[in-house]
């Protein structure tokens, strides 16, 4: 089995590399993991991981500048239904449109829009920065295991924009900032997270060790 | 409900680890790396690298702690000091720092976080603002931006240049007190609350602290979202679940979760 992890300029994915590589020998699978900004190489890999942190539309853009990328995306995913992680803004470009800044097309793979975090206590904060729990909305193998609710495991984010999901039944998780902000969203062979798994510790480590289990 | 992040920093030279008093009279105290590592195993929110070296020649020195660091640590880095151009940021984040703090060059000239921040995303742009308290006995209270490890006064007032930094980018500020840096005598309580209620970022608050109450004061009294410490854990005088577990009883939303280890994985 083979994981290729998307590179299209859009900041280190090493560290990224690293964590699913510890997932992967901890959980003990035999997989090969690679960084690649190589269509030809997310054709041939069983699982697709798409990273991203910054601004939507720079990654968009991104993504764009690879020839054929979005194209063999879309291919593996829909034709060939290969597990697919999108994280972060990764996450963000499963989406139908971004609003930051100006409005962006995603892959229109969760109907909704990426728009800025309101949160209803002037208060709060944004970006919304740091360790927050999980609030179950549907159960999800990328969870197994994994404790959710006030008391369960944190997960760490870093933004200021968030999915909201045309379909709610598209919603995996959410996280309580000024009300519920999406956390997972899940569809079919499709699950993206917008908090960093890599950097989350133990809860991190697992869900990427699930997603490797995955076969949607 | 989002957590209060607790951060231990590390001053690094050459690539050792060093804590100031006063910015002066350095105790050498071993390697980042395993410092990290330890921190990480404890269950510390994040960390936070200061590099406090000289010379711009053993930058690579700096990149290399930083790329084993993220090798090793699956958690946020923020990675400070001697950060000037759009280039040494990049470097940085592609070493595999997180978040990058920029202080001498935001103050030099505050458009540079706008360009760092438009290039890389506000969330990985830190601005690290060096405060001292220049307003005398029955003055309103004000403080001042000095760089250069606290050497230069700049004339610049700390309120304004927080506002303007975070209006320019900044995902983040870091509020170090340089009178109470190395003091033990808790944070500048008054200057981190002016600066976090005046502003929409988190501000993490920085410098002086020497006991656990102090961590607690930053965030209830200083209004801080994180709060940062060095020397009481790196020279074991408190340890990272110690510290969080008497915030949680003093009140405050910690983050008290088991840290990651490989039983917890392959269980699952």
């Amino acid at each position: 089995m083979s994981v290729v992890i998307i590179d299209y300029g859009s900041g280190n994915l090493h560290s990224a590399a690293k964590a699913f590589e510890r997932a992967a020998r901890e959980a003990e699978l035999d997989l090969s993991i690679t960084v690649s900004s190589d269509p030809n190489a997310v054709a041939k890999a069983d699982q697709i991981v798409l990273p991203g942190v910054g601004a939507f539309a720079d990654c968009r853009r991104g993504l764009d500048s690879v020839p054929g990328m979005v194209e063999v995306l879309q291919r593996r995913v829909h034709e060939d239904k290969r597990p697919f992680f999108g994280i972060c803004v990764g996450m963000q470009l499963m989406a139908t449109r971004g609003l930051e800044h100006t409005t962006s097309y995603g892959l229109d793979w969760i109907k909704g829009d990426v728009k800025a975090i309101v949160p209803k206590d002037p208060a709060l904060k944004i970006p919304h920065m740091g360790w927050n729990t999980l609030e179950l909305a549907k159960p999800h193998p990328v969870l197994d295991g994994i404790p959710t609710g006030p008391d369960g495991l944190h997960a760490y984010f870093v933004h200021s924009y968030a999915l909201s999901a045309a379909d709610p039944a598209d919603v995996v998780a959410t996280t309580d900032y000024g009300g519920p902000v999406t956390a997972i969203v899940g569809r079919d062979n499709l699950v993206g997270a917008q908090f960093h798994p890599e950097k989350s510790q133990a809860l991190g480590l697992r869900l990427i060790a699930n997603f490797l289990r995955w076969r949607p | 409900m989002l957590k209060v992040r607790l951060i231990p920093c590390l001053d690094v030279k050459d690539g050792r680890v060093v804590k100031g008093v006063q910015f002066v009279d350095l105790v050498d105290a071993g390697d980042p790396v395993e410092a990290a590592k330890a921190y990480d195993a404890a269950g510390a929110d994040e960390l936070c690298f200061l590099d406090i070296t000289a010379s711009h020649e053993a930058r690579g020195i700096l990149l290399d702690v930083v790329r084993r660091t993220a090798e090793a640590c699956f958690m946020p880095l923020t990675v400070g000091g001697g950060v000037r151009t759009v280039e040494d940021i990049r470097n940085l984040l592609l070493a595999g720092a997180d978040k990058v703090s920029i202080n001498t060059a935001a103050v030099k000239n505050p458009d540079f976080v706008r360009e760092a921040s438009e290039k890389f995303g506000n969330q990985c742009i830190v601005v690290a603002i060096d405060a001292k308290k220049v307003s005398g006995e029955g003055e309103p209270a004000a403080w001042e931006i000095f760089t250069h490890g606290g050497r230069t006064a700049t004339g610049i007032d700390a309120i304004a240049f927080a506002k303007q930094a975070a209006a320019l980018g900044a995902g983040e500020l870091l509020v170090t007190s340089m009178d109470r840096d190395g003091t033990k005598g808790g944070y500048d309580l008054p200057l981190v609350r002016a600066i976090a209620d005046a502003v929409s970022v988190p501000v993490i608050a920085s410098g002086g602290v020497g006991n656990l109450d102090h961590l607690v004061d930053g965030v209830e009294k200083g209004h801080a979202s994180a709060v940062l410490a060095a020397s009481i854990f790196h020279f074991g005088t408190h340890t990272i679940s110690e510290a969080k577990g008497y915030m949680a009883k003093a009140g405050l939303k910690m983050r008290l979760d088991e840290p990651a280890h490989s039983a917890s994985i392959r269980t699952a």
